[in-house]
């Protein structure tokens, strides 16, 4: 079994693993931490998204193997004392959400998108957001919270 | 604190018609909201893998499972032998095997299950089973079943007048047929379950449903088992839109048979691919008219046969047929009507629940028809639309005998029309067709009728539970399950209001069969008009009597105890409203009520086809503009202006928020979602890799959304109106719209079926005698 070592959230982590293991179920299995969920096993939802090296993944597209070294950002990572990341903020304000299980993935892919995009318009935000399905509340707060973020990081 | 009734008092936050943001979304957003699937398990949890019937029809002539026993990891296989109950999870009919027992009736059934130390081991297992059918005929779809008599359950009928001698008097007459295409619900989290074996033989079960007490029932029997030994429990779902309604039921099921039989926790997990081959979708439907009309493109006669394809089972087909019936008028007033209905048995998995249960389809045939008719008359469909609608004075009155009494249809629809400029963009349309020889574009206006209630009238019941603590602070439960549309919020926010205390005072519990009994599932649009009602008749209770206890306490009448935000008001004292909690327990005042509520007024008498089914109805309607490319059927939805009816609404940001949600949902149904089936019955488009779901750039352009603020004649709760499914619905004008661009290219080409994908347009427009 091989040992893979990686920094997550800012926290060294190693473990022995299965070398088949994908980084989502690394993430969720093995570090608990659920907020990157599993949507379609098949890299199309985006609801896996995480940060490898500050570009946007997903998660089980990847093996965990391949993360070995890397530094790595989950949604749980974010949150700097207590204080949301403004992408989450925005979110939540803008009501950017409604089951919320593509929540996470989606702030995920939002973040990597500004850093990108620092002054995205709406075109250019629905063009990245295009990995990321929602069945719920049909994109419009998305988009709305991205920009909202975008235009309050200053961009 | 003493204070008088004129003390200035901010609002409390979080009452009634605020835009109170979803309670969960501080978790969703920073990855903390947990689904079944992040709840921690005990050690030692096993992980269950469901092996599926490879071919649509057949007897299982062997089946070895030696092998399976034998594969590393593996601690158990299920199959229908080894259920110690029923074999059964079948909602309404005993007609839903948990697993095959001799026979298989489509591709993807059950037909054994393995627990093993974890997913990959008893996936791997599974693979080593051999099995060996003697292949049956397959009845694959509706023209087939329909050609072969094949029926879930009776054909049934439904009239008004005489539709054959109408038809026959008819000034002009027209026959045509519409195929509407499924849908798969595609929530984000697929099924999934968590049985944890308890005391005594006591299951709990964690399941994503939106019914747990019919999930806790199947179970139990499954399991030989009384109601209450199981328990489930479910705190939010990562979407359901009616996929959640019966078919986790089987998930459940199956978990927790391999608790009970291991002693371990199980968890099942589907993923996203047998997710889609082994749950039930959107009935795909074939509906038949001839439809007898006068010179202005008035409706006076209408002969309609709708058939659904129901898959093996009967599921929730009868009542979902049934509300494609009730829906099969729209808006519009038909005087002489017989509609029939079929309900076909096919060897494909069994349809189930989709927001608009049945209702959309029904709708769909009948926008159908009056394109069709305004096409023949070569008038604006608006204008036909508009010449059939509902009326006071005698034209007020559906197939089924119901009065509509709070039509609003032509307000909604006159306002929209003028707010959203639909005479003026006709004849801008019209100049640029005429100008683009390959870019054509199309608008339509279409409208929303939808009625309010289960039909089946003995569901229309809910319970909820409240519990006021010492400190002030309260415990919410009801039946009613959270799946994102923000029903939990909308309760709380009632309680609130009945109480005068802040939301965040009021802490929304998980759904636990334990807590409320014997609930009605999350359906029909009715969660908040059920539970809302329940949890405002329980927190009445609370209140009442701690106006009781304050008169008592205070030495004042039960009158001069008022509610202020966060306080109470007592005469001349005023005391917060924790202060009074603590006093009242002092007192030994029970602060704990269960609440209930049934709806009023309905009733129907199903032989008959006459009642009045629905509480009220729930109006809306939609204006697109598409825009099609003749050269490769491509096309887009440029602009949609919704105007719709939530009554007073309990709160606007998540009324919106299903509007739009709904609406891109229907959007996806009629333009993109194609489900598509191999000859020997496999789903083909089992991921979505090749089942479309719409993304964020087939968002149309521009979208804007209003609420009609129209209280709601009837006293639903805070008179407002049910939102979930309704607005779904208001997505037939893309379809109607993409009608509309079609014919702008070649005025003979047919009138589309659904999806109206690319593919199908283009073939649509090279029909009937090209372009
Ligand atoms: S689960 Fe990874 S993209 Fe869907
Ligand atoms: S909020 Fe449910 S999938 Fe996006």
């Amino acid at each position: 079994m091989p040992t893979v070592t990686m920094t997550v959230n800012g926290k060294q982590v190693s473990a022995d693993i299965d070398p088949r293991t994908l980084l989502a179920d690394f993430i969720r299995v093995n570090l608990d931490l659920t907020g990157t969920h599993i949507g379609c096993d098949t890299s199309q939802c985006g609801a896996c998204t995480i940060l490898v090296n500050g570009d946007a993944v997903k998660s089980c597209t990847m093996l965990a193997v391949q993360a070995d070294g890397a530094e790595v950002t989950t949604i749980e990572g974010l949150a700097e004392n207590g204080e949301m990341h403004p992408m989450q903020a925005a979110f939540k304000e803008h009501h950017g959400l409604q089951c919320g299980f593509c929540t996470p993935g989606m702030v995920m892919s939002a973040i990597d998108l500004v850093k990108r995009h620092p002054n995205p318009d709406e075109a250019t935000i629905r063009e990245e957001l295009d990995g990321n399905i929602c069945r719920c509340t049909g994109y419009h707060n998305i988009v709305k919270a991205v920009k909202a973020a975008a235009d309050a990081t200053g961009g | 604190m003493r204070g008088g009734d004129d003390m200035p008092a901010a609002a409390i936050e979080g009452g009634v018609r605020q835009s109170v943001a979803h309670d969960s979304a501080p978790l969703h957003v920073s990855g903390r909201a947990r689904y079944v699937d992040d709840i921690p398990v005990p050690a030692g949890t096993l992980e269950a893998y469901i092996a599926q019937s490879d071919i649509a029809h057949g007897r299982i002539v062997r089946l070895d499972l030696s092998a399976v026993r034998a594969a590393p990891g593996v601690v158990d296989v299920l199959t229908a032998r080894d259920i110690p109950g029923r074999n059964n999870v079948g909602p309404v009919l005993a007609d839903d095997p948990v697993f095959a027992d001799g026979e298989v009736h489509f591709m993807g059934q059950p037909v054994f299950a393995v627990i093993a130390r974890d997913i990959a081991a008893a996936r791997a297992a599974a693979s080593r089973a051999v099995i060996e059918y003697e292949r049956l005929p397959a009845i694959l779809t509706v023209d087939e079943a329909l050609a072969a008599k094949s029926h879930v359950l009776e054909p049934a009928e439904m009239r008004r007048g005489d539709a054959a001698s109408a038809l026959k008097a008819a000034r002009h007459r027209l026959e045509g047929r519409i195929y509407i295409g499924g849908q798969d619900h595609f929530y984000l989290e697929g099924q999934v379950a968590l049985a944890i074996p308890g005391d005594g033989g006591d299951m709990l079960v964690h399941s994503s449903t939106q019914h747990p007490s019919e999930v806790q029932h199947l179970v139990a029997g499954v399991l030989g088992l009384a109601d209450h030994a199981v328990t489930v429990e479910v705190r939010r779902m990562g979407g359901g839109f009616g996929g959640k309604e019966t078919q986790p039921a089987l998930f459940a099921a199956i978990a927790a048979l391999g608790a009970w039989r291991t002693g371990c926790a199980v968890k099942l997990r589907l993923d996203r691919d047998d997710d889609m081959i082994m749950t039930g979708k959107r009935h795909d439907f074939r509906i038949d008219y001839d439809v007898g009309f006068d010179d202005t493109g008035r409706i006076v006669a209408l002969e309609l046969m709708q058939a659904a394809r129901c898959g093996y089972s009967a599921d929730l087909s009868g009542a979902i047929a049934d509300r494609a019936m009730f829906h099969a008028d729209n808006a519009y007033y038909l005087e002489n009507v017989h509609i029939t209905s079929y309900r076909c048995r096919t060897n494909t998995v069994s349809n189930t629940a989709f927001r608009g249960f049945g209702g959309p389809q029904g709708m769909v045939g009948m926008e159908r028809i009056i394109d069709h008719i305004a096409r023949h008359l070569n008038l604006d469909p608006l204008t036909v639309r508009r010449r059939n609608f509902y009326d006071r004075d005698g034209r007020d009155i559906t197939p089924y005998g119901m009065r509509v009494r709070d039509n609003v249809i032509r307000s909604i629809v006159d306002e929209l029309a003028e707010r959203a400029g639909y005479e003026r963009r006709r004849k801008e349309i019209e100049g640029f067709n005429a100008a683009s020889p390959v870019i054509k574009r199309g608008l339509a206006l279409t409208p929303v009728k939808f009625g309010i209630s289960f039909t089946t009238t003995h569901l229309n019941q809910a319970g909820a539970l409240l519990h006021l603590y010492a400190d002030g602070s309260l415990h919410l439960n009801h039946g009613g399950t959270e799946m994102g549309q923000g029903l939990f919020t909308k309760v709380a926010q009632i309680v609130a209001e009945e109480l005068q205390v802040d939301i965040g005072r009021i802490r929304i519990t998980a759904t636990n069969t334990g807590k409320v009994p014997n609930t009605s599932a999350t359906a029909a649009s009715s969660g908040s008009d059920l539970n809302g009602k329940a949890a405002q008749n329980a927190a009445r209770k609370i209140k009442g009597r701690l106006i009781d206890f304050a008169a008592r306490h205070f030495g004042c009448t039960a009158e001069q105890v008022r509610f202020l935000p966060n306080r109470v008001v007592a005469g001349n004292h005023a005391v917060s409203f924790d202060e009074l909690a603590n006093l009242a327990y002092l007192a030994r005042v029970p602060l704990s009520a269960t609440g209930f509520y049934r709806t009023p007024k309905i009733h129907y008498d199903r032989k008959a086809a006459r009642g009045r089914p629905f509480y009220y109805f729930a109006y809306g309607a939609a204006i697109s503009e598409v825009e099609i490319d003749t050269l490769t059927g491509e096309n887009r939805v440029r602009r949609v202006d919704i105007l719709h009816d939530v009554g007073r609404s309990l709160n606007p940001a998540l009324d919106r928020g299903q509007i739009e949600g709904g609406f891109i949902q229907g959007m996806g149904w009629l333009t993109m979602e194609e489900l598509c089936w191999s000859d020997d019955g496999r789903l083909l488009t089992h991921a979505p890799s090749t089942y479309k779901i719409p993304a964020c750039g087939d968002r149309p352009d521009i979208l804007n959304i209003d609420l009609l603020d129209n209280e709601n004649s009837e006293n639903a709760v805070h008179r407002s109106k049910a939102v979930g499914e309704p607005p779904l619905m208001l997505a037939i004008s893309v379809l109607s719209a993409l009608n509309d661009a079609v014919a702008a290219a070649n005025p003979k080409a047919p009138l589309l079926d659904a999806p109206a994908t690319p593919e199908r347009i283009l073939m649509t427009l090279n029909d009937g005698g090209g372009c």
